[in-house]
């Protein structure tokens, strides 16, 4: 049993659910979903053994490509991400019906096939073709069954679209280029690559060009705020909840390593473009009068963060930056989530038009309120955790970096606690605001319990992606 | 050479089923036929793969003519078959049309299997006086009947080009054969017109292939003709004629020269540029798919800056740009079949009245952008390793600007067919049109997920 079959089983899944009919896809991407989870705790599980469910294959000659799969702890907690966050985005679309709803759910089953694989992926080329492969789906998906006008949200999509692939095509001249001095795309041939200065300049130039796009770094970051906003919701959790992890993991993973002594000659430069990310996002974010386009912002404050963290080269900087991105990964999906929730019953996002909801829904609005909690890090959740660590790792980098980062905190209770004041609490709205379905409160309350329970316990995440990080930093430092 | 007789054979019999009015069955018999000869041409493989079989020293056959022919032959089956529906209305001049896209393949098949220049001619002629008369097959429409005259009087002017070229270098080494000018050319001491001759028969292939600034014509002879016509030369047309340069290139030099390999790079980077900036104000898809066609031979010619190595790469783009090109052809023809033009708004809404083909189209165009899982990304990712290994790092990245660039008008195209409205219901489709499309889209992905398939061939 390796990797392979998880793919292969979400593969099948998004084929099955496509030929599921509109009426059982739902249901059959859920059970799909679900399996793969159930699998991949599995393959955890034989991992923590010390099995090797890695794979490595042959499959082109010429150029040689291979079909390598490495499973290490840093690969398996983004895989779980994936796995865990599937079913549950799937799960919480229940409430809304889509029209061709097989296409909607086997283009995210597909989507979480070619994240899974961008998460696996040992080999350079493999690794980019799961890349470009989870934008197809993503860009019809925000096209097709995305909301607000359509000509805007053609524009929105398709910006996004060419920056996101302009970005990574020039990743892919720099995989070229290694491959021209490597004679292979495998990671562990690329690590060992002895590269003059002024080429690893340029490499790690290529890389960070598809690498920002996609987190968003600044200043690359202005397709974001559109396209959350007029992607479905499921689109917007799968974008803001694991796809931009594929941005911050690639950092960790190629980046990095591929490139290490540009990344410590940058390393000032890179980590203020962060923390310039954190600080412009918390302050956009205050001023946003849509409530998706304001969790838009905050989640660019919050993934600035976590680069800034990957940027710093020390172990706790990085494993601070996985915690936080799986923290922020399941917290991000409980907001929009809630946004959602809201848009069910009162049919807008606009935070003005909203208030007075709390005294008829004290479930949603205790549920809510914690989610916003967690997202600002509030000690107890495991966002607390990561960021923590982040913060502490960029105070030895050098101590005004922690005190800027540190405004992410500041400012995002601000937004976040104005923002839960305006939507949930004021005088009781005329408009009837029924409470929260079962279907709803499982959501929710999975979510929650998954952000207190790592947040009291996250030995078992840290272990488990330690031994890779030290593995990588070992590369970083040679 | 067997394969090259039995196509004209093929093309007799074509001719003459119209007097034994077999008209209903030519369509059928036609494309077993060729798939018969697709047999032939990959049994010859089977039996000795460096096989070099001479007919007084006109043909040589090797795993490169091979592997082209058979492309060519399965292309020229996709067309045939679209051709029997598309020529409903003609049905009293099914048998020349078909008889003449078999005679096509032949020129076509000459022009990647000769050892003799003269043969070479004669391919390129037969392929292009093919290519004329379809242009024209639409006599009483004014704009195909200008398309024709405009495609001949250009494409004259090009074999003339040639053939002067091919003069000129018969005049420097006194042959014709091929290996005996190559044995020529690798001594010292040629006269300057044996240069001055390659780079004539170059030009006059840049015209056949319609790369900048000789690429004049391609738009509006594209935009003219029949959209069967326009089809036959984006796919096969284009494709032979690489090929074709391809082989004249890598069997009469050894290496290119400095200055030469400059010349085809900023050709290269022109065609690319010019055909990617024009095709994004083009409203007309036939005209788009002619700029996109001519940014396409932009990137195809860099396989020229790595001759010696870079055969297997160049069959598989043209394979995989062909199948793209033969799979949205299919789906444009379905659409424009009875409309008086081209516009984008006659794909509105076609996700909807149509899933399958609007799918389809979606694949072939994620294609040609060079998106992965489809062949077109492994085409453009081959070209661009072998070109960064001969040390031309500036030219692969002016070609990822490229195709970013690209992305902007196939997607237009995609927007069009699932954010707009339909204007008219969904209408039966023949069962060909579906076949052609999804066929070829399969196979396109098929060398997607398999490249090793299409390089193995060559190496």
């Amino acid at each position: 049993m390796d990797v392979t079959t998880l793919l292969l089983l979400l593969l099948v899944g998004a084929i099955a659910t496509f030929f599921a009919g509109d009426k059982l896809a739902s249901k059959v991407a859920l059970v799909f979903s679900l399996g793969a989870l159930g699998l991949s705790l599995y393959l955890l599980n034989l991992l923590n053994q010390g099995t090797n469910i890695g794979f490595t294959g042959s499959w082109i000659a010429n150029p040689k490509v291979a079909l390598a799969f490495k499973a290490d702890g840093l690969s398996m907690a983004m895989v779980l991400l994936t796995t865990a966050l599937t079913p549950l985005i799937i799960f919480s679309s229940f409430g809304n019906s889509f029209t061709n709803a097989k296409n909607f759910y086997a283009l995210v089953l597909f989507m979480s096939f070619a994240m899974t694989g961008t998460f696996l992926a040992a080999d350079g080329l493999l690794y980019y073709i799961f890349w470009e492969l989870a934008l197809i789906p993503i860009y019809f998906i925000a096209l097709i069954w995305g909301n607000g006008d359509a000509e805007e949200r053609k524009k929105a999509v398709v910006k996004f679209f060419i920056y996101t692939l302009g970005g990574s095509l020039f990743m892919l001249i720099a995989f070229a280029y290694l491959y021209s001095k490597a004679g292979s795309f495998l990671l562990e041939d690329l690590y060992k690559l002895d590269l003059k200065a002024n080429e690893e300049c340029w490499i790690f130039l290529a890389f960070f060009l598809a690498y920002a796009i996609k987190i968003p770094i600044i200043p690359f970051h202005t397709w974001q705020a559109k396209v959350y906003q007029k992607a479905p919701t499921v689109g917007t959790m799968l974008l803001s909840g694991i796809m931009l992890k594929m941005g911050l993991y690639s950092v960790i993973r190629w980046q990095l390593p591929i490139a290490p002594s540009a990344a410590k000659t940058y390393m000032p430069v890179l980590i203020g473009l962060s923390i310039a990310g954190v600080i412009y996002g918390s302050i956009v974010a205050l001023r946003q009068k849509d409530l998706k386009k304001l969790l838009a912002y905050s989640s660019l404050a919050h993934v600035g963060l976590i680069a800034a963290g990957c940027y710093t080269l020390t172990l706790d900087g990085l494993s601070g930056a996985v915690s936080q991105m799986i923290a922020h990964g399941f917290v991000i999906v409980g907001l929009f989530f809630a946004a959602e929730v809201i848009f069910r019953r009162y049919e807008t996002r606009t935070i003005a038009d909203l208030g007075g909801i709390r005294s008829q829904t004290p479930k949603f609005t205790s549920m809510f309120m914690i989610l916003v909690l967690a997202s600002v890090a509030l000690p107890g959740t495991f966002n607390f955790v990561g960021e923590f660590t982040v913060l502490y790792s960029l105070s030895q980098v050098n101590i005004w970096f922690a005190v800027l980062g540190g405004t992410t905190i500041i400012l995002g209770a601000y937004y976040m606690l104005k923002m839960f004041q305006d939507v949930m609490l004021g005088e009781t709205n005329s408009k009837v605001f029924a409470d929260v379905t079962t279907n709803e409160a499982i959501t929710f309350v999975v979510i929650i319990a998954f952000l207190l329970f790592f947040g009291l316990y996250p030995k078992p995440i840290v272990d488990l992606v330690t031994p890779s990080l030290n593995e990588i930093l070992e590369v970083i430092n040679k | 050479m067997q394969v090259l007789i039995t196509i004209v054979s093929l093309g007799v019999f074509c001719l003459l089923a119209e007097i034994f009015n077999l008209r209903k069955l030519l369509v059928p018999v036609t494309v077993i036929g060729l798939l018969a000869i697709l047999g032939i041409s990959l049994n010859l493989w089977a039996i000795d793969p460096s096989m070099d079989e001479k007919y007084a020293s006109m043909i040589a056959v090797d795993s490169f003519s091979n592997a082209f022919s058979s492309l060519f032959i399965i292309l020229t089956i996709f067309l045939v078959a679209l051709s029997g529906d598309f020529y409903k209305e003609n049905q009293t001049k099914i048998s020349d049309f078909i008889a003449i896209k078999v005679f096509l393949l032949s020129g076509a098949v000459a022009m990647v299997s000769f050892a003799n220049l003269s043969m070479f001619f004669l391919g390129i002629e037969v392929l292009s006086i093919a290519l004329y008369v379809l242009a024209a097959s639409r006599r009483l429409d004014v704009k195909s009947n200008e398309a024709g005259m405009k495609y001949f009087l250009m494409g004259s002017f090009a074999s003339g080009i040639i053939l002067f070229g091919i003069c000129l270098i018969y005049g420097a080494t006194g042959y014709f054969d091929l290996a005996a000018i190559k044995d020529l050319s690798s001594g010292a001491g040629l006269p300057i017109w044996f240069p001055i001759g390659i780079t004539l028969m170059i030009i006059g292939m840049l015209f056949k292939i319609a790369a900048a600034p000789f690429h004049f014509w391609a738009p509006d002879v594209y935009e003219g003709s029949p959209a069967m016509t326009t089809a036959t030369m984006s796919t096969l047309a284009k494709v032979v004629a690489m090929a074709a340069l391809y082989k004249i290139l890598s069997s009469m030099t050894s290496s290119l020269t400095p200055t030469f390999e400059m010349v085809i790079v900023v050709v290269s980077i022109l065609s690319m540029t010019i055909g990617n900036i024009m095709a994004l104000r083009q409203d007309n898809v036939k005209r788009m798919l002619a700029f996109s066609g001519i940014s396409h031979a932009g990137f195809m010619l860099m396989a020229i800056l790595s001759l010696s190595t870079a055969a297997s790469t160049l069959l598989y783009y043209t394979a995989a740009y062909a199948l793209a090109g033969i799979a949205s052809f299919a789906v444009i023809i379905y659409i424009t079949r009875n409309k008086d033009n081209e516009a984008t708004a006659n794909f509105n809404g076609l996700g909807k009245t149509n899933p399958l083909l609007a799918a389809v189209l979606t694949a072939s165009l994620l294609s040609m952008a060079g998106i992965p899982i489809f062949s077109g990304f492994f085409a453009k990712f081959m070209l661009f390793t072998d070109t960064i290994k001969s040390g031309y790092l500036f030219l692969v990245i002016i070609g990822v600007i490229n195709s970013i660039i690209s992305v902007g008008y196939y997607f237009k195209l995609i927007l069009a067919m699932y954010t707009k409205e339909a204007a008219e219901e969904k209408q039966a489709v023949p069962f060909v049109y579906y076949f052609v499309a999804v066929v070829s889209i399969l196979l396109n992905i098929l060398i997607g997920i398999h490249p090793s398939l299409v390089t193995n061939l060559l190496n």
